[in-house]
This record gives structure tokens, sequence and C-alpha cells, in this order.
């Protein structure tokens, strides 16, 4: 079943009724065409006010969406001969990030992403997309080789964050974390970051330093959850929604921030309506970018890196 | 937060007279461990380590800076750098304000070089009277800038890292100072610099998650509380009772997160050893 978002219910509703009478119409003689042209015509328009004035909450509902497309997704519509690899080479394999090489129109990358289920049973599987530090090594392990054998890397984004729990702490969350962050802002390769749905605090980041940081237009990016944001602020979680305004974790906030470079565009009702659509619109962002970093110098690649990262930030002096 | 747990933690002791239990507050401070009481003056002296218990308090960054480096070697980088509020944060700048009103430091942390026994190094020193030196815009372009000098003058970097966490009212702003940082660590690792990180009570989050992790040498002061996850994120997580040292330094040693524990009362001298180890520069150029 088709998870329903608050603030579409009302276009579900007039969806549901014109496909109501569009099967009444081929069930009866009744010719309800016109009625039903009236109604698409304000369906459109419903649309148009719902999806354009999005509040950030809405979007944080819409990047937690049961049905939005994940990183297999993407991979699966946009590269051909994906290999998945495993394990980090210390402690295990992480399901909670896939990695691997494929073939990007033809030229060879290295992709790597958070990876959450879709089902319960897959969720748990994959950790709900939550890595421990063996999934940032492995992460880390695969762009390394990246780097060896000159392949661009294309990271998906789509965590709540990296694993709170026991083992993660022993070993070593925070390390591994630190030195993805290090060791990619130094690979002497192209870097494309792309966030997919939620990209929670440092697990997001540590699949987020690259030449570019692109968002999806309903996708967020955040230090902290509104939620945790809420209960620690105010001490109630319950006022989510109005930290989710203050914390400014929306793709348009962040470019306006000069944290992310570009936003990509969702169809109309967002990424989970039409994943091959979709993927045309992450396609054209990947392709364009890909060959404006292609044609720099591997040093300049570097310095200009270090210039995005270093100049983000806000302080007078 | 984390003292109730902090406290349970037991040192060998140095005996020690139990004196002056009834003289006024303020001028006095009473050991959150141990309860010894102590004068505010004899505990200065002492690095606010406990004598009986070995418990390491909070150190102010000025007086850390002291008891590390030779006397009139402190110059002190990028002093005019201020926090704004970019987000426009509800009550964020009355934050900043009275934080500043309070500890007389502009932000949290103070980044300088100086010269240890005669070894010029360059540094940072987190504060977390400050906002629990979380990490804001100016922390970290401040230990960026620290890291970006160490490289050019060919010195080493000594960072001693304390923090909850994120600077949540600077948002992503705040959580990209990981990468900023990280960056600046790259940069001054690969043209060959000597970095060296001590944790101390806590390094918590961002800060744990990103430079305080990157040292060639990570080290920690006894009993200090290091981690990404709080202690009580990760027992709702889990739903597990957690070890009592759970998350100390004692604890990251065990399970080979640290290269040593270092008591405070030995510091200057163990950085003088690494320093010398490596010599000036530490550039085997
Ligand atoms: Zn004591």
């Amino acid at each position: 079943m088709r998870q329903v978002l608050e603030f579409e219910k009302p276009v579900i509703a007039l969806r549901e009724k014109i496909a109501e009478l569009k099967k009444f119409t081929t069930d009866s003689d009744l010719d309800l065409s016109e009625e039903i042209v009236k109604l698409e015509t304000r369906l459109e328009k419903l649309e148009n006010d719902i999806y354009t004035n999005l509040k950030p909450w809405d979007r944080v509902q819409m990047a937690r969406h049961a049905d939005r497309p994940t990183t297999l997704d993407y991979i699966e519509h946009l590269f051909t001969d994906f290999l998945e690899f495993h394990g980090d080479r210390y402690y295990g394999d992480d399901a909670a990030i896939v990695a691997g090489i494929a073939k990007y129109k033809g030229q060879p990358v290295t992709v790597v992403g958070h990876q959450r289920g879709k089902s319960t049973k897959e969720n748990i599987r994959r950790n709900f997309g939550m890595p421990h530090p063996e999934g940032f090594r492995k992460a880390a392990r695969h762009m390394q080789q990246a780097a060896k054998f000159g392949r661009p890397i294309i990271c998906f984004i789509d965590t709540k964050g990296a694993f709170p729990g026991r083992a993660a702490e022993e070993r070593g969350q925070s390390e591994a974390i630190a030195r993805n962050l290090m060791e990619m802002a130094g690979f002497e390769v192209p870097i494309i970051c792309i966030v997919i749905g939620e990209g929670g605090s440092g697990g997001a980041l540590a699949l987020g330093v690259g030449d570019r940081l692109l968002m999806l237009e309903n996708s967020t990016f955040s230090v902290i959850s509104p939620e945790g944001a809420a209960s620690i602020l105010w001490k109630d979680g319950g006022k989510a929604k109005e930290a989710a305004e203050k914390l400014k974790i929306t793709a348009q906030d962040l470019k306006e921030l000069g944290v992310i470079d570009n936003i990509i565009p969702e169809v109309r009702g967002g990424a989970h309506r039409d994943l091959a659509s979709q993927a045309e619109l992450v396609d054209r962002a990947i392709t364009d970018n890909l060959a404006q970093l292609e044609k720099m110098d591997k040093q300049v690649l570097l310095e200009k890196r270090w210039e995005k990262y270093s100049n983000i930030g806000a302080y007078t002096e | 937060m984390l003292k109730d747990f902090f406290s349970k933690k037991k040192h060998a002791s140095k005996p020690s007279e139990e004196a002056k239990q009834d003289i006024p507050e303020g001028l006095m401070l009473k050991c959150s461990s141990c309860g010894k009481i102590y004068y505010r003056e004899e505990m200065r002296k002492q690095l606010y380590v406990c004598q009986k218990c070995g418990h390491h308090h909070q150190l102010p960054s000025d007086e850390r800076i002291n008891s590390l480096f030779d006397e009139g070697s402190f110059l002190e980088y990028d002093t005019n750098l201020e926090t704004g509020n970019p987000l426009e944060f509800p009550s964020y700048s009355q934050k900043l304000e009275k934080d500043q009103l309070k500890t007389e430091l502009k932000e949290a942390v103070v980044t300088g070089e100086g010269t240890i026994n005669g070894f010029r190094t360059a540094f940072a020193v987190m504060d977390s009277r400050f906002r629990m030196a979380s990490m804001g815009s100016v922390v970290g372009e401040k230990i960026a800038r620290a890291l970006e000098k160490a490289r050019e003058e060919n010195i080493p970097f000594i960072i001693f890292t304390a923090s909850g966490g994120a600077r949540m009212q600077e948002g992503a702003l705040s959580l990209m100072q990981m990468a900023k940082t990280s960056a600046a660590v790259q940069r001054f690792r690969d043209a060959g610099g000597l970095m060296i990180s001590v944790m101390t009570n806590p390094t918590y989050g961002g800060v744990s998650a990103s430079f305080a992790s990157l040292g060639d040498y990570n080290f920690a002061e006894p009993g200090a509380l290091i981690g990404f996850a709080g202690r009580r994120v990760v027992e709702e997580t889990i739903r597990e009772k957690l070890p009592e040292d759970f998350q100390t330094a004692e604890f990251l040693l065990e399970h080979g997160q640290l290269d040593a524990v270092i008591n405070r009362h030995d510091m200057k001298k163990y950085l003088t050893t690494i320093l010398d180890i490596h010599q000036a520069g530490g550039n085997v150029s």
C-alpha cells in the first residue's frame, strides 16, 4: 500500500475521484468526459498549488517517503555493468552502504551510497540505512581504489545518520567518519555527491565531501534531525515542524547559504511518483557536472575542492 | 548529563590532608568525583587535577596554554573572528553574548602558536565553558586557518579538543565545518605536517568525528568522555545498559581507538618528547 502524506491528501482524493469516474465511464454507457476534463484541470491547479509551496516539514515527509527511490534504484537506471563489492577488510560488510564499480555512459566509475530498505524486513537487514564504521570504511576502500584507477566517484546520500550503537562506538564510528571526510578532500578524481533522500548529520557528510554537492528538490540535509533539535532545544520532540523551519534543511535554503552547489528538480509530486523520469533528471545533472570536472587538471580540481569547503561558514572579521 | 557517570570513576589517589571543609564557597572548589574540598587557588596550581582521586576537571583555555607553552612565547591567531547568527536562530545571539561575558572569550576555541620547551608549534585549544565548545563557523574557521598557518610555516600542530558536538543554531553551516577542518588536516598531512590531537572531557559528535580523530597521534586525558553519539542516545537506541566505563579514555584505549592516555601533569614533558623525536616541523624533508 502506498504511503499518503498529510499535505497531499486533497490531491490523492481528487485523483481517486477521477479514476472512479473514468472507470464508471468504461463500465457504463454514461459519458462523463466533460466532467473528467473539468476535474483534471482542477487537479493540475491543485497540484501546482501544493507542490510549489511545500513547507520544510512537508519536504521532510517527502524525503522520508517509504517509496522514495533509493541508491540501488538510481544505480539500476543510471549505470550499466554495476558490480557490487562487499566488506571493509577489517571487520565485516555493512549492508547500510552499497559500493561497487560500473559504467556511466561507457565510462568506468565508482559508485557508493547509503542504502535503506523499502520494506520492514529489508530495512532491518540494512539497519535503516544507518551505517556502522565498517560501512564508512567499505566506502573509503572503494574510493581509494577509484583514486588509484582514475575513476570518477558518484556518491548517493540517503541516511538518517550514522548508527548510534554500542558496537559502532567501540569500533570507532568517529574515526571512520573523520577519515572519510579527510580522504575525500584529497582524492585526485572528480567526486559528485547527491543527496537523494535524508542527509542526516556526520553519517551523511561521510559520503559528502566532493567537487559537487547536489540535492534533489525535496531532499533534506541537516546537522541534526528536526525531532532531535526540538527535543534538545525546547525539550519537546513535538516541535519538530518548527525545528525543520529554523534549521534551514531544504535544498532551497542550503543553496542560498552556499552549502550546496545545485538543486536537481523533482518530478511533480516527488521522486517516488516516477522513478524513470526522476532518474533522467539525475542523469542530466551527473552528465553536466562530470563534463565540467573532467576538464580540470588534478591540481586545479583539488584546489577548487578546498576553496569550496574552506569558504563555507558565516562570520565577521 | 555526563557528570553523574563520570563521578563514579575512581583513580589511584595520592595522600593528601582532608581539612578546610568549613570555608565559604567561591574560595573553595569541591572535587565532583571524590568530594574533597580545595582552595580554588590550590586547585588552579594543580591544573584542576584532584590530588586525592586524580580526577581531571575542566581546565580553562588560558590556563592550559600557560601550563604548556614557554613563558612569553604565546602568539594568538585570528583574534577578530566573530560569530553571527546566519540562520537568525531564536535566542542564539543572546546565548553567545552570555557566554562571552562569562568566559571573556569571543568563541569556543583559542588558536595560536608558541614554543614548548623551545619547539615552535601551532595549536588550538577548545574551551568547553563556551557553548560546550560546540562547533560553529568560527570554531571551524579558526581551526582550519591555524592548520593552514602551520602548513605554511612548516611547524607541527597540536589540538586540545573538547566539544559537545555540533552548534545546532548554525544548522548545516555547523555540519560543514567538519568537512572544512578535515580538508585542512588533509592538506597539512599532505605537506608532511605533524599533528597531535589530545582529547579532553568531553569530546563528542562533529568534533570527535572530524579533526579530533585525525592526529598522527591521538591521545586523551584520563577519564575524558569521547564518542560520536552520547551515552543516553546509545542507551535509548539499543535498549541496553552500557558498561560504566563506556566511552571513557581508558575504554577507547582498550578498544584500540587511542595511542595513549596522558595525565595532565605529564603533558608538557610528553609532548616535548614527541616534538623532539620529530624534530622541528615534523617534515621529513
Ligand atoms: Zn577527587
